[in-house]
């Protein structure tokens, strides 16, 4: 149906964002690039009395790298994320996501920030910087803070954001690194039904610092410990391959949803983690 | 007080009381236009009900269909989950712009060849989304994406009908033609140029 009336205002800089913030109070929203907040409104899920749009304010633009750290700008699109050189060298992870985020009309608005924002269980981006140990970077009135991804995402569709701070950048720390993600969705550019972000080293023959993140089985992006902890220090193989998928059972707890049952969903982990594991091998090393 | 002094305050003030009406001014197909908008009104909205521009269509109304695709500054984008209010100083192009432009006719003839319509009413959309392809092959040079590939292109334009069939067959064709058209160019570049050189 049509959106709710609503005020709208746009913000120039930061300052002036803050400034409209206090204005409006709990009444206002914050709007990126739009692409779940204005279907939420069409659904009347939300009815937000003004809408604060940011997507004109340049500090919180640009992609660079300095101090060891790949910096995203919360206003960076999905386009923008996939085509970027920067990004495809020090976050391949990140490039192989966005042709999984819906389709090329919604990657042309859509941002990082108001995905990592949203914090949808079923998104790809969030899973990514948990499995990238990125740095959230916020930005309110009262200053800057530094929040490790792992801890941003506290709930269903709750992040650590206060009230009257906005997410101002991504930083993911540079480092030589392996990454996969893989999905399995209905149809091509639908939310997953489930996914899997891992990153991990491999030194020496052995995995070092493995992560591994589900999607879509959760209420946000799940860091399977148990998993993860199956293949650190061990060679990757059939056999640690086989202990991460059997370890997994204890680190998800899937709701049911439209989709299926919680063991279908851990069945589809069990997969992806398998395929995705196997993808970091030579051919020679997969198991028949 | 100044005119920008004015300007400045009387932005500050249409924002204090919430006004229910922005004045956004825009390129819409090449031309400059003015409006005030409500803040609830999407880009389709305005196109069709503000501008009388209705060849893109107003489907689902919440980013699945892809019916109401048009271009904002050059990429393509879901008209429905695009403020109208947001848009002062944007160049939009829409079916009736991109048609009469020139620049898909061949994709356009194509759909016609090939009975691509299906119900027609994603097709301005389709048309929009397929135009995207062929100016990404173009950009990317050389090679004619694969019918996976355009079918993964428009798969946010995937409608009601289901098959899209003939619609991948025309822009698979319109692909072709234009890549050997581009092939041919580029034969003929280096009798161009030794033709410049002996001058």
């Amino acid at each position: 149906m049509k959106w709710p009336a609503m005020g709208y205002a746009r913000a120039a800089s930061l300052p002036d964002l803050w400034s409209v913030l206090a204005q409006h109070g709990s009444a206002a929203q914050i709007i990126a690039g739009g692409q779940t907040l204005l279907a939420t409104l069409a659904f009347r899920l939300s009815e937000p009395g003004t809408l604060v749009d940011i997507t004109r304010i340049p500090e919180l633009r640009g992609i660079s790298v300095s101090s060891g750290v790949l910096r995203i700008g919360a206003l960076t699109r999905h386009a923008e994320l996939g085509r970027d050189a920067l990004v495809a060298r020090h976050a391949p992870l990140l490039t192989a996501a966005v042709p999984l985020i819906a389709h090329p009309a919604i990657r042309n608005r859509g941002t990082i920030g108001g995905s990592l924002a949203y914090a949808d269980p079923a998104a790809e981006l969030p899973a990514c910087i948990v499995a990238l140990d990125a740095v959230v970077v916020t930005a309110s009135a009262a200053g800057e803070r530094r929040i490790p991804a792992r801890d941003f995402f506290t709930d269903l569709l709750q992040t650590a954001l206060n009230p009257g701070e906005i997410i101002a950048a991504v930083e993911i720390p540079l480092a030589e690194r392996r990454s996969a993600i893989q999905e399995v969705a209905r149809r091509s550019g639908d939310y997953a039904m489930a996914g899997l972000a891992a990153a991990l080293r491999i030194e020496g023959g052995r995995v070092v610092a493995p992560r591994l993140v589900y999607f879509g089985v959760g209420t946000g992006p799940v860091l399977a410990a148990r998993a993860s902890a199956a293949l650190e220090g061990r060679a990757l193989d059939a056999a640690s391959i086989a202990a991460a998928q059997a370890a997994l059972g204890e680190d998800l707890d899937p709701p049911q949803d439209l989709h299926g049952p919680p063991e279908m969903k851990r069945h589809l982990a069990r997969v992806l983690t398998g395929r995705v594991l196997n993808g970091f091998l030579n051919p020679s090393e997969i198991a028949a | 007080m100044t005119a920008s002094d004015r300007e400045h305050r009387s932005a500050s003030e249409e924002r204090s009381v919430n006004p229910p009406q922005q004045r956004i001014s825009l390129t819409v197909n090449g031309e400059r236009v003015t409006r005030h908008v409500e803040p609830r009104r999407h880009l389709i909205d305005f196109l069709r009900l503000d501008l009388g521009l209705t060849g893109s269509h107003a489907g689902c109304e919440h980013g699945v269909c892809g019916a109401c695709t048009v271009r904002v500054d050059g990429e393509i984008v879901r008209g429905c989950l695009v403020l109208a209010a947001s848009l002062d100083g944007a160049d939009v192009v829409t079916i009736e712009g991109l048609s009469d432009s020139g620049e898909v006719a061949d994709l356009q003839a194509n759909f016609v060849a090939r009975n691509a319509a299906q119900c027609g009413f994603c097709t301005p959309g389709m048309i929009m989304t397929a135009a995207d392809i062929l100016a990404h092959a173009e950009e990317a040079g050389g090679g004619t994406p694969s019918r996976a590939e355009i079918r993964e292109h428009l798969s946010g334009n995937y409608c009601r009908c289901t098959g899209y069939q003939a619609i991948v067959d025309a822009v698979e064709d319109t692909l072709k033609a234009r890549h050997l058209a581009a092939d041919s160019d580029l034969r003929a570049v280096p009798a161009l140029q030794s033709s410049e050189a002996s001058r």
